[in-house]
């Protein structure tokens, strides 16, 4: 029997916003607790709702970078139920008229090959609070700081077919919302969240599965982790004669397994009905050209732009376009050094990412500033150092906090280039060896490296390579 | 000093004929010996009324006083006091405490009046005769068998009893109207959005407000004034600028189109009451009005729209009282659900359940369309009706309520008879209009007289033109000068 | 319209009431007269009728600037509260 899997993502992105989505407290992550909760998150009696329009900016953001419809009139429902981490006993969330609908993004797929989601709509909702166990007996503590923190809900289309393809729209989501300075994408800290919805059925069937909805996923790794595991217990379920069960499971790192939630297994019905304390919420044309006119470069655009006008592959500029911060670093580098692309992007996702990842820096923090790397660049280019030694001398540049000139000059790595001087040096390590060079002479052209790599040490790293190429050519050919 | 108007209050205080003090004093003095038998405060702030008073002396005296300075006013228990307790009629909120002002407290604080008190009021505002409050009911000083009308029944009785010269209430589906109509007093409920709802207790969103609880419409004017105007913390608000309600009040009647609303004296209506209101609408003729009959022709589903509607909106609203964070906690809860349910068991009374679960039942999977979505479409056929009729008319007229004060216990066997007392006032609600009750009149009930009102709808926002019809017709007639006796 | 014994438990759960043996006929009879009440509104021709859910038509929903405008309250807050410890609000405990 061959199966196909089929994915759905919901994607709960806490927008960026300094307050919250109905009342003016704090959004700031990691305060003591309820010190960020004010009366209107607490729920008390009395209080109202007023909306954060930040937050309908960035929804409606979204919208336009998604391609998808801004609905000009769109309303505040209340979700009924009951949980300690939700004060009034209902979330104000959107149901019918959700502010957008009909959205899309394209993946790349590892074969090269894009594939479109759909996205099905994206509401704005508030957070609930927080329930912490540990330290309690049979007693949980409630902290209601992110109670009324505004979400976006992102729900695509059930497109996905692998766990692959799902982390790929995943990405492209996360990156998407950082780009657009919606979110800040932090999943240790639970701004961007991920609930997979997951079903299977047989290749030639047309009709859904029953699916199962794992929640609250918050690294990617456990999101392909987690879908792989859930569609392996639905095949070993269905294979063996029975039929899944339409329930809310959650992952378990630890075991690499999913299990179901025990307070879900009552069916909710959470008696939408549009909440009487808001007003619709309508958006004139004059909003939607204001966002538009502030949207970036999205991703995909400047990606396409780096292949068309600088050449660079697809791969290429889908790494360095991964983040709006780390792309404009390579477009300042290949802006100061007046071109050279292909060698900004080298070293970018070369030693640049290298140093950012082993020092667990984002690109903001950079200890060598675009400015600074272009500087470097360019002295490699006007073969005042090498490319080998110019690798040297960015470690330096990362640790001391200096620019390359400085360090070039400290530690006197100007680039030999004259040649009289390389002459020298080479008829000195002639002189030293001729054993190889007679060897050489009679055919061993392998050795014509062994000069090389002798010259080199000889003169600290520090011959301009093609000119001592070309002299030692030159020179152990007799001339 | 108890029998002063508002009016006549500021123009003592003004004219140092007595100090906001001495009339505080002299207030309070009276709500301890006669309050208890009618039962209208929850809470007596009797502190708090006279640092309030000294306050309001001193700000007098530096001649810094405005219309309201010094003036003592109670306020429903339903509008959150800093620092004093607000029960809303309810055990769930037997101790609570309430951490901030509601914006109808704060704006008349800060035009100086004094605090006496919290009233006594309907749990949760669900009823119509104060009878379901946890701490009681209240007794209506025309006939302490009776009723005083609710769910502001306690602001009703202060006020009728010479008490409290003037209270808020709320009006969701008549609570500040009829009491006022059984207790002898003019009572508004403004256009929705007026007034800001922050700070008010929510019974249900789309239809409640705030409004005044006063001896005339002179009284009325001075304190919707004080009170309404836009509040950023309020979605539901208007931003619109407030008239000058006492200003209005002479405008004369002259040309004025009244539709009397033919759906209201139907064959629920006392007829004594019917006879009264005609003889009013006969006044109002004799001073320049022009009179014609109107039909609401969806009126009579007003009743069933709103306890669709009502109950609905509560049951939402009323799901923070679960005892995690104020109000009544259970005792030794065994789980988290048990915890749900006996706090909102215990600390809810048997009407507010009742709403609860109505409103739970109309919003449920299957029932939605049927009851809810039906309901909302009603309202608004109700809505258009009255906006036919003020294409034609400039008011629409009728009795308040069907009955004068009934006897407590009377009608509390069946919830459809309690929930018929509040058949004229509704529609008002539903649309969103200002009304107000006004006195006409007394019919007799054995060896009591007992008082009626008329009521006048107008369209969105037409309060100055309401409270001037109410004041011309007060300048002619004394009926709402008459006190309960032993009360004068 | 009558309502049975479990559609009335059933709704006293979602609304988290606790009901007690002796009053659920009580409610039962209460809530059917209520619902048979209303019942009323199926007879109203609503055909092409917009629900209402506002009573000012045209209002729509004003936008707030995004400020942060509180501070830390949070015991004056919680004096309410019936159970605290180390600013948190204490409960039964939650099972996931």
């Amino acid at each position: 029997m061959e199966w196909e899997t089929v994915i759905g993502l919901e994607i709960h992105a806490q927008l960026a916003t300094r307050s919250k989505i109905f009342s003016a407290s704090s959004t700031a992550y990691g305060a003591a607790p309820n010190t960020q909760a004010n009366l209107v998150d607490l729920g008390y009696p009395g209080v109202l709702p007023v909306l954060n329009g930040a937050a309908v900016r960035m929804a409606v953001r979204f919208g336009l970078a998604t391609g998808a419809t801004v609905r000009r009139r769109s309303i505040f429902a209340r979700k009924n139920y009951f949980y300690p981490d939700l004060p009034k006993g209902y979330q104000i969330s959107q149901y019918e008229l959700p502010i957008v609908e009909d959205g899309s993004l394209d993946i790349l797929l590892e074969d090269g090959s894009r594939k479109t989601i759909g996205i099905t709509r994206a509401h704005l909702e508030e957070d609930a609070g927080k329930s912490l166990h540990e330290g309690f007996q049979g007693i949980s503590g409630i902290d209601l700081n992110r109670a009324g923190t505004p979400l976006l809900e992102i729900v695509s289309e059930p497109d996905m077919r692998s766990a692959r393809e799902a982390i790929a729209y995943m990405k492209k989501v996360h990156t998407l919302v950082r780009y657009l300075g919606i979110c800040d994408g932090n999943m240790q800290e639970g701004s961007f969240r991920c609930d997979a919805n997951v079903s299977v059925r047989p290749r030639v069937q047309a009709a859904l599965g029953t699916r199962a909805e794992i929640k609250n996923l918050n690294s990617f790794r456990f999101v392909e982790r987690a879908i792989n595991h859930e569609v392996v217990r639905q095949i070993g379920v269905l294979e063996s004669g029975g039929s899944v069960v339409q329930e809310t499971r959650l992952y378990d790192p630890d075991r690499n397994e999913t299990r179901a939630m025990r307070s879900k297994e009552e069916a909710n019905d959470y008696r939408y009905f549009p909440d009487p304390d808001l007003l619709p919420l309508v958006i004139d044309d004059a909003l939607i050209e204001e966002v538009r006119g502030t949207l970036p470069e999205l991703p995909d655009e400047k990606a396409a732009r780096y292949c068309r006008d600088f050449e660079l592959s697809a791969y290429d500029a889908g790494v360095l376009t991964a983040s709006r911060d780390l792309a404009m670093y390579f477009e300042t580098v290949v802006e100061r050094l007046g071109g050279q692309p292909k060698l900004a992007a080298n070293w970018v996702m070369g030693e640049l990412s290298g140093a950012l990842n082993r020092d667990g820096l984002e690109v903001e923090a950079s200890r060598v500033p675009a400015t600074a790397l272009a500087g470097l660049l360019a002295r490699i280019g006007d073969d005042t150092i090498s490319g080998k030694l110019a690798k040297e001398v960015f470690e330096a540049m990362w640790s001391e906090n200096r620019g390359a000139d400085e360090i070039i000059d400290a530690r006197g790595l100007r680039q030999i280039t004259d040649t009289g001087a390389i002459e020298q040096a080479i008829d000195a390590i002639m002189a030293a060896n001729p054993k190889q060079l007679a060897e050489y002479r009679s055919g061993k052209d392998k050795l014509f490296g062994f000069f090389v790599g002798q010259v080199m040490k000889a003169t600290q790293g520090k011959a301009n390579p093609a000119q001592l190429n070309e002299l030692l050519k030159r020179k152990l050919g007799g001339a | 000093m108890h029998t002063l108007t508002v009016g006549e209050i500021a123009a003592g205080l003004a004219a140092r004929r007595f100090s906001s003090v001495e009339i505080t004093r002299h207030l309070l003095g009276r709500i301890e010996r006669l309050g208890a038998g009618l039962n209208a405060f929850v809470t007596v702030t009797a502190e708090r009324a006279l640092q309030d008073a000294r306050e309001a002396d001193a700000r007098l005296a530096r001649g810094e006083g405005g219309p309201l300075t010094g003036v003592p006013i109670a306020h429903k228990d339903i509008f959150c006091t800093d620092g004093i307790l607000t029960t809303c009629g309810s055990r769930m909120l037997g101790n609570f405490v309430a951490p901030y002002d509601a914006t109808v407290v704060a704006r008349w604080r800060s035009a100086g009046t004094v605090l006496l008190g919290k009233t006594n009021m309907d749990e949760f505002a669900m009823g119509s005769s104060n009878e379901t409050s946890f701490f009681g009911p209240v007794r209506n000083p025309w006939d302490p068998a009776r009723v005083p009308g609710g769910s502001s029944g306690g602001s009703a009785t202060a006020v009728a009893a010479r008490l409290a010269p003037a209270a808020s209430g709320t009006d969701t589906g008549g609570s500040i109207r009829q009491p006022a109509a059984l207790t002898n007093l003019t009572g508004l409920k403004p256009t929705y959005g007026r007034v800001s709802r922050y700070g008010m207790i929510a019974f249900a969103s789309s239809l409640d407000q705030a409004g005044v609880l006063a001896r005339s419409a002179e009284d009325a004017a001075r304190l919707l004034g004080a009170m309404a105007g836009f509040d950023p913390r309020d979605s539901t608000c208007v931003d619109s600028p407030v008239p000058d309600y006492h200003g209005a009040l002479a405008a004369p009647l002259e040309g004025l189109r009244i539709g009397v609303l033919r759906e209201f004296f139907d064959k629920g209506l006392d007829p004594r009451v019917g006879m009264l209101v005609r003889a009013a609408i006969a006044a109002l003729e004799e001073r320049g009005a022009s009179v014609r009959e109107v039909s609401l022709p969806h009126l009579p589903l007003s009743v069933p729209t709103y306890y669709v509607v009502a109950p609905a909106e509560c049951s939402s609203n009323l799901s923070r009282f679960d005892g995690a964070r104020f109000g009544h906690r259970c005792e030794k809860p065994r789980d988290l659900l048990d915890m749900y349910e006996r706090s909102r068991g215990e600390g809810f009374g048997d009407e507010v359940k009742r709403r609860i679960m109505t409103g739970t039942y109309v919003l449920s999977a299957g029932y939605y369309d049927a009851y809810y979505l039906k309901a909302q479409k009603v309202r608004q056929l109700i809505a258009g009706d009255f906006a036919r009729a003020f294409a034609e008319v400039d008011v629409v007229i009728g009795p308040t309520t069907p009955t004068a004060a009934f006897e407590l216990g009377a009608k509390t066997s069946d919830p459809i008879t309690m929930y018929l007392n509040d058949i004229y006032t509704i529609g008002a609600n539903l649309a969103g209009l200002p009304a107000v009750s006004v006195p006409c009149g007394f019919v007799r009930e054995g060896d009591r007289e007992l008082p009626t009102g008329l009521q006048l709808i107008g369209p969105h926002f037409s309060e100055a033109r309401l409270l001037g019809i109410a004041h011309q017709y007060q300048v002619q007639t004394s009926w709402h000068r008459r006190m309960p006796p032993g009360y004068e | 319209m009558s309502l049975t014994r479990a559609q009335v438990e059933g709704i006293a759960r979602l609304a988290r009431l606790q009901i007690t043996e002796e009053q659920l006929p009580v409610y039962v009879d209460s809530l059917s007269r209520i619902i048979d009440f209303v019942e009323q509104l199926s007879a109203a021709k609503t055909d092409d009728v917009e629900p209402m859910a506002h009573p000012l038509a045209g209002q729509v929903q004003r936008l707030r600037a995004d400020e942060v405008r509180e501070t830390d309250q949070h015991e004056k807050y919680q004096r309410n509260a019936p159970s605290v410890a180390a600013g948190l609000y204490l409960v039964p405990k939650v099972i996931e």
